[in-house]
């Protein structure tokens, strides 16, 4: 596994790689159901993992992205390119899903983020240097997709806020200048989030990976 | 050139996977990772859970909302 270059775009369900803004927002409006086609299977899978950070079930994401693309698709012809497609449709998404998410009590402000507790890396008073254990390598398909859902698991975990960074940065492979501009936080903020996300994140698989160990 | 401890170092090893560190403080991440080799490891292991973030199972949207909001597309009022 190596880390993705800082704004690689994200492998999709079409393969494909989307065509520049211009395109795709002329396509749009001329009608094109293919155009149309492409963008949601390109996009919605990552719109579902961004409105979990916001709402609690599985059914409350698709409507809350089902809603997305309707705003889009009443919204296309007054669309004004000061931003990108993909930055414009998950502003809606992120507007759309902290509505229902009010509804549903599971959003806080923004502003109130440094109520988010950082993940200690200690544990019970241990250094946690002696956690930074050698990794095995995911060779195995099994250890794979353990570790996804572990993943899974831990981004469920994480305060809605940190979860929703370390989802649009992390999994879906935004900029940090595409996730400042579609949850409106500075640049620190946004660090300070994703960072504890991060750390987070590392220490469960660090204590996964402690508890499957082989004794020496 | 910054000097860290090795808890400091942890703390800012996005900003330095950003380019967000000053040039002292870039430095002083560099050389405390050369030469210690547990924040080495650490650094490595956060590496890997970046790594590990950006390959979630896929996801689709169910069929039957994606056929709805294709002929929705379909029959949008022209303007």
């Amino acid at each position: 596994m190596s880390v993705r270059p800082e704004g690689a775009i994200v492998g999709s369900v079409a393969g494909g790689e989307l065509p520049p803004d211009d395109v795709v927002v002329t396509a749009l409006r001329a009608g094109d159901e293919a155009m149309f086609a492409a963008l949601l299977d390109t996009w919605s899978g990552g719109m579902l993992r961004v409105a979990r950070s916001y709402v609690s079930t599985d059914h409350s994401a698709e409507e809350v992205v089902q809603d997305t693309w309707l705003a889009v698709i009443g919204g296309i012809d007054a669309f004004e390119s000061r931003s990108s497609v993909k930055t414009w449709i998950y502003r809606i998404l992120v507007n759309t899903a902290k509505k229902r998410g009010v509804r549903e009590s599971r959003t806080l402000p923004w502003s109130s983020f440094e109520q988010d507790r950082a993940a200690g890396r200690d544990l019970d008073g241990v250094p946690w240097k002696a956690f930074a254990e050698a990794w095995p390598t995911p060779e195995s398909e099994a250890l794979a997709s353990e570790v996804r859902g572990l993943i899974a698991e831990g981004l469920a975990r994480l305060p809605p806020r940190q979860r929703t960074v370390i989802t649009l940065r992390d999994v879906e492979g935004c900029t940090s200048e595409e996730v400042c501009e579609i949850l409106e936080i500075s640049a620190a903020n946004q660090r300070v989030l994703l960072h504890r996300a991060r750390t987070a994140v590392r220490g469960w698989l660090a204590d996964y990976f402690e508890s499957v160990k082989q004794p020496e | 050139m910054k000097r860290f401890t090795c808890d400091e170092l942890a703390e800012h090893l996005t900003a330095y996977l950003e380019d967000a560190l000053d040039r002292p403080a870039r430095d002083g991440v560099r050389a405390h990772l050369a030469c210690c080799e547990g924040c080495e490891r650490y650094f490595e292991q956060f590496r890997v859970t970046i790594g590990a973030l950006g390959d979630p199972p896929p996801e689709k949207l169910p069929a039957d909302v994606r056929a709805r909001l294709l002929s929705a597309f379909r029959e949008r009022r022209r303007l």
